[in-house]
């Protein structure tokens, strides 16, 4: 089993310097990297075709997996018998993602993401609205990405009401109620993007109905590619949301199943940004080198986190650009950086060609 | 009845199990029935029982019965 020293999930989420934190990742992930080449074949197998070597090896250096073969394998660094859970995507367009992991693994997932998600939220739960149906997370059989999602922020939240019923139909009753009862209070409203959008926020906007919370804040998730055929931006949706329910703080964030846990969270500036235990590259997608600030290619993902699975390096199909490292107005140390949606599908090379 | 018996109630009502298998090894995702679904539903029965309110911190750390016991020692339930 990876040990972790007792001090790392101790560090400020978003008050460690570049210097210290790109040490910290170069030292974990390599150790890392050493762990997976022992205990997952394939990762091996990868690594040896490769003729990779990883002494001397700095975070960057690493190979990223594609993440696409989460798709097409079954990786893991552990015996079967100590599997705790299975993660799997959404799957939209296609075959789903699976994630392995084991008990320690979970939990650890789950600390950091309160961790991460506290320095947003503070401590204190608040009464939550869930734009889903409670029918999304009783679904047996794995963990869909969007009941982890719904599952995982709700440690947040208290008096838990479903804003959809079991056809994912706006249960206006329901919503009515849970906003009468709190209007004044700091509310919390979680949802993925597009269903929040189109189930929620056009639903009463077609009922003609607005509301007037007084101190409410909106995380939200999932990917913009439904809203772009839309034409909905990031600052459409928080206008639209505000016209529609008050007083609300509007936070998009990025993450994927593949690095469950870790959540890039949208400041009060409008990008994303790196927690302490996860960093982003940012990759040209004609020959993968590490692209400079401002540069638009592959997000490359890493993150301390991934024990059980060889997910410490993944190289998504996201488009991305980071804008910056430790210097962003609000104030949070680390990388900032924003999405530019997902390469289309042509462009994608194949898993082999990452190790090339 | 006591408070220890209330808190054994409670973990016997919100996760389903049976009352000899509530002792201090009792663990979160150990038991099969202990998930973090029947969790939140442990942590609502848990309230409304002692009425108190519990933080994101106390919902990490209760990870066992065991753990449980010192997490509501702090809120002044005494087991």
């Amino acid at each position: 089993m990876f040990e972790y020293s007792s001090e790392l999930f101790n560090l400020p989420v978003y008050g460690l310097a570049k210097a210290e934190k790109q040490a910290m990742l170069d030292r974990v992930l390599v150790q890392l990297s050493h762990h997976h080449y022992q205990h997952c074949n394939q990762y091996k197998n990868l690594t040896d075709c490769s003729h990779f070597d990883f002494s001397d090896k700095k975070a960057q250096d690493l190979l990223p997996l594609a993440a696409r073969l989460f798709k097409d394998f079954s990786l893991s660094s552990i015996e079967s018998d100590a599997e705790f859970r299975q993660m799997r995507s959404s799957g939209t367009s296609g075959q789903a993602s699976k994630i392995i992991l084991d008990a320690e693994s979970a939990k650890r997932q789950s600390k950091v993401l309160v961790k991460i998600l506290q320095a947003w939220l503070g401590k204190q739960r608040r009464p939550m609205l869930l734009i889903d149906s409670a029918s999304t997370v009783k679904t047996a059989g794995g963990m869909s990405a969007r009941a982890a999602g719904l599952q995982g922020l709700s440690f947040f939240g208290r008096n838990h009401c479903y804003a959809l019923n079991d056809d994912m139909q706006l249960d206006l009753d329901k919503v009515s109620e849970f906003f009468n009862q709190f209007s004044q209070q700091p509310i919390l409203i979680f949802g993925f993007t597009f269903i929040v959008w189109q189930q929620f926020i056009q639903a009463l906007a077609k009922k003609g109905l607005k509301f007037n919370l007084d101190n409410a804040i909106l995380i939200h998730g999932g990917g913009w590619k439904k809203m772009q055929q839309e034409a909905v931006d990031d600052e459409l949706f928080k206008q639209t949301i505000r016209a529609q329910l008050g007083n609300v703080s509007v936070h998009d964030y990025y993450g994927m199943v593949e690095q469950t846990g870790t959540i890039y969270m949208q400041c009060e500036h409008g990008y994303l940004h790196t927690p302490v235990w996860s960093d982003i590259l940012i990759r040209n997608s004609d020959d993968l080198s590490v692209a400079s600030f401002g540069e638009i290619g592959l997000i490359q993902v890493n993150s301390v986190l991934a024990s059980s699975y060889p997910g410490h390096c993944i190289l998504t199909e996201d488009l991305g650009q980071i804008i910056g490292e430790d210097d962003c107005q609000c104030g949070r140390l680390g990388k900032y950086f924003k999405v530019h949606g997902r390469v289309p599908k042509a462009q994608v090379r194949g898993c082999s060609d990452t190790f090339a | 009845m006591s408070q220890l018996e209330q808190l054994k109630n409670a973990f016997v009502t919100a996760l389903g199990v049976e009352e000899y298998e509530v002792k201090d090894e009792l663990a979160y995702s150990e038991h099969v029935k202990w998930d973090s679904t029947a969790h939140m539903v442990l942590i609502a029965e848990l309230e409304s029982e002692f009425e108190i309110m519990l933080d994101t911190d106390d919902i990490i750390d209760m990870s066992s019965f065991a753990k449980a016991k010192e997490i509501l020692a702090k809120y002044e339930v005494r087991i």
